[in-house]
């Protein structure tokens, strides 16, 4: 399964990479991480998973005084201006294996994750020494950036930094300048559904395309369509998926962009990423109890039609 | 185990099954039984649990049972490797206590497989609130972990127990309890449903005989906390209950070669009795059965004995109330841990450890913010009772409306579908 800390630790040492360790209580904020080793003169990181809306995962680990606005990040990736949200904690257990409140670039060492973005702050680059958890978040391992590179090379990812800080303008003549680090093939953690009447996977997202395409951006956006198509058939397994969570996260990504639309014509100031989310939690169980209930009754119905059918025809068929 | 408790001098403080017991556990006489269980006699009567102020004291009764304590790194565990949140009652401690559950947990990491098992006594056509506890908690564990479930429905124990119930109510009733239970959420691919009057033949009668050679009449009145005086049906009901944690019970699910371990979720007052089929299954050639155990709903007076026997003993809230009938109930009943006057409590603030409300928002509220929220204000007296009840009635009002509407759609052929013998192909899936 995932990487232990201490296998992630034994991997640095073999790769040659030097970093101090620092032991410490479970901690789940930068606030208290700095408690710890914030006076030891090195730059603490704040590390967020973010998710689009094509289910792409990024990891954006930036120092901890700057400031990223999703908003921008999205548009820059050229995934309009609502594209990115926090990632659901499913996926830090299921993808980056690793306990909530622990994001860390270090992460991306599992197979699991290996269709995760990573965007590095361009201000690592300046500081000596920087902070991280390795898989746990009792402990805190410090290194320069050049290191965090060797060893994100040695898992085969290409470091990129960015200045996450920068607003340019993304519109006709400025096509998105990140676009190149959205993941492209389908990720990890997708499954296929199959025999849902109601909707399946394939065509959602195809009318998912954000508004605001550039040139570059809809290259960008065919190409994930057409890779997607490709390993959509590679991956297709022959069971039928029948997950209720699965039903219900695809209503909600049904719906969230529609509603997200209209919230912004009314011109809503609060976040409309944790309104939609807030939203989510509430009617998640109504929704899990009826698609379940559903899910029961068209069994029911098939185990009964089969139960005639046998009783007819008798058991030669 | 009703019959005991008429017998006990302490009236069953707790509002929860019927069959309330004054807590018993088989005698440790054999030197074969396994160490968790005491040297020494652990007949206990729910006096010498209570701390003084009359609350369950849960520290002391899972040192007197030998099981362990489920502490944050396990919970941790579940978490990372079902990959979503823990549930509430994980989280809250709801869900305190356990036995193997690690081993269980090890065996699914290795990709090994387990089956869950729980199951009740129909004794009457309405649920209420605790009796749901185990079955939510159990449907999160399927979900969670992908697991089958096995139901079962004790209705002969019912028709043993209760004196003024014949066979043919006791069927209907334990039909009529199936569909609540289905209404909690189970999935059909992966739940077999049975009722003991239906399902006792064949292999499933088989391990009953091999668990009722094996414990003696003695321990079984033990175990029921019976006497000499009680119907043998009911003195003889114990490996009956034990049979569905041998995998080998359910030849339809569990292929010969492929034999899984078992998980019973269960109330911490069942303790005694799973220990044992936990002593006996090892003698049959199986793996002991896991226990993951929770904490009792105490009863809307609060868990003093001397309340509850006093004031009405209909102070339960039923999954067929409607709210207005929930805000009664709440608003009348609910011992609240406030002060006497609206001064005092703006002074003084609340007493959560008797608070009822408070307990009850434990067990039902889901947001943990909220939670916090609420327990900080209300300890510092800056929320009042009332506002809390209302909370609280708002919470339940609307659990119990999804059960209703869920429980609205199951059908009879629903229940016939569920309870049917048939293969479950994607049940670890």
């Amino acid at each position: 399964m995932g990487y232990t800390k201490d296998q992630l630790l034994a991997r640095l040492q073999e790769l040659k990479i030097y970093f101090t360790c620092y032991d410490h209580p479970v901690v789940l904020t930068v606030e208290e991480q700095a408690k710890h080793v914030g006076h030891l003169g090195g730059a603490l990181s704040k590390n967020l998973l973010l998710k689009d809306k094509k289910h792409r995962l990024y990891v954006i680990s930036a120092l901890a005084g700057t400031k990223v606005d999703m908003k921008i990040l999205s548009q820059r990736l050229g995934l309009g201006k609502g594209g990115l949200r926090m990632a659901p904690e499913e996926n830090l257990l299921e993808v980056l294996q690793v306990p909530l409140r622990c994001v860390t670039p270090f992460a991306l060492i599992n197979e699991s994750a290996s269709a995760v973005s990573l965007l590095l702050d361009q201000g690592f680059k300046s500081k000596q020494i920087c902070y991280f958890h390795p898989l746990t978040n009792d402990v805190t391992i410090a290194l320069s950036s050049s290191n965090l590179d060797k060893f994100l090379i040695s898992i085969g990812k290409q470091p990129a930094y960015v200045d996450l800080e920068a607003a340019p303008a993304v519109g006709k003549d400025n096509p998105p300048d990140l676009a190149h680090l959205v993941p492209s093939g389908v990720p990890n953690s997708s499954e296929q559904p199959v025999e849902n009447a109601s909707h399946t996977n394939v065509p959602h997202h195809q009318n998912n395309v954000p508004k605001e395409t550039e040139v570059k951006a809809i290259m960008t956006i065919s190409k994930v369509q057409s890779k997607g198509a490709e390993t959509s058939s590679k991956v297709d397994k022959p069971t039928t998926n029948t997950s209720v969570d699965k039903f219900v996260n695809d209503v909600f990504d049904i719906i969230s962009p529609l509603l997200s639309e209209e919230l912004k014509k009314l011109d809503i100031k609060e976040e409309l990423s944790s309104i939609l989310d807030g939203l989510r939690g509430r009617a998640d169980p109504d929704l899990k109890s009826i698609a379940m209930t559903l899910k029961n009754a068209s069994y029911t119905n098939g185990f009964h039609a089969g139960f005639k059918t046998m009783l007819h025809r008798g058991l030669n068929g | 185990m009703e019959v005991g408790a008429q017998r006990e001098a302490t009236q069953p403080m707790l509002v929860v099954q019927e069959e309330t017991p004054p807590v018993v556990g088989v005698r440790a006489k054999d030197t074969e039984h396994e160490t968790e269980a005491a040297a020494v006699e652990l007949v206990v009567t729910q006096s010498e649990v209570l701390a003084p102020e009359g609350r369950m004291d849960y520290d002391k009764l899972v040192d007197l049972f030998g099981c362990q304590r489920i502490d944050a790194a396990l919970v941790h565990r579940i978490a990372r490797l079902t990959s979503r949140p823990p549930h509430r009652f994980l989280r809250r401690g709801v869900f305190f206590a356990h036995r193997d559950f690690n081993s269980v947990l090890d065996l699914h990491e290795a990709g090994e497989k387990f089956y869950l098992f729980t199951g009740m006594e129909p004794s009457s056509e309405a649920l209420h609130l605790s009796h749901l506890i185990p079955f939510m908690f159990t449907k999160y564990l399927q979900d969670a972990f992908k697991v089958p479930v096995v139901i079962q429905l004790c209705d002969d124990a019912s028709f043993l127990r209760n004196n003024n119930l014949t066979v043919a109510e006791c069927k209907r009733l334990a039909r009529e309890n199936a569909k609540d239970i289905i209404a909690c959420g189970f999935d059909i691919q992966r739940t077999f449903i049975f009722t003991n009057i239906s399902y006792t033949r064949g292999a499933f009668y088989e391990n009953i005989l091999e668990v009722a050679k094996r414990v003696t009449c003695e321990d079984s009145i033990g175990i029921i906390g019976g006497s000499q005086e009680d119907n043998i049906g009911i003195v003889g009901f114990p490996p009956v209950e034990a049979a569905p944690s041998l995998p080998s019970s359910f030849p339809h699910l569990f292929p010969r070669n492929d034999q899984p371990r078992c998980l019973i979720p269960c109330a911490i007052y069942r303790d005694p009795f799973f220990r044992m089929i936990r002593d006996v299954a090892p003698k049959i050639g199986f793996q002991k059965p896991s226990l993951i155990e929770s904490k009792i709903l105490p009863a809307l007076q609060g868990e003093e004995s001397s309340k509850m026997s006093a004031s009405n003993p209909n102070s339960a809230i039923y999954v067929t109330d409607s709210p207005k009938q929930i805000k009664t109930m709440v608003n009348k009943y609910a011992f609240s841990g406030g002060q006497s006057s609206v001064e005092l409590h703006r002074k003084l603030g609340a007493n959560l450890d008797v608070d009822v409300p408070i307990k009850y928002l434990e067990f039902f509220l889901e947001d943990d913010d909220e939670f916090e929220h609420i327990k900080k204000e209300y300890k510092d007296g800056r929320m009042l009772t009332g506002e809390v009840k209302q909370r609280l009635i708002a919470a339940i009002s609307e659990m119990v409306s999804r059960h209703q509407r869920a429980r609205a759609q199951v059908t009879e052929e629903m229940v016939d579908a569920f309870m049917e013998l048939r293969p479950l192909p994607n049940m670890f899936g």
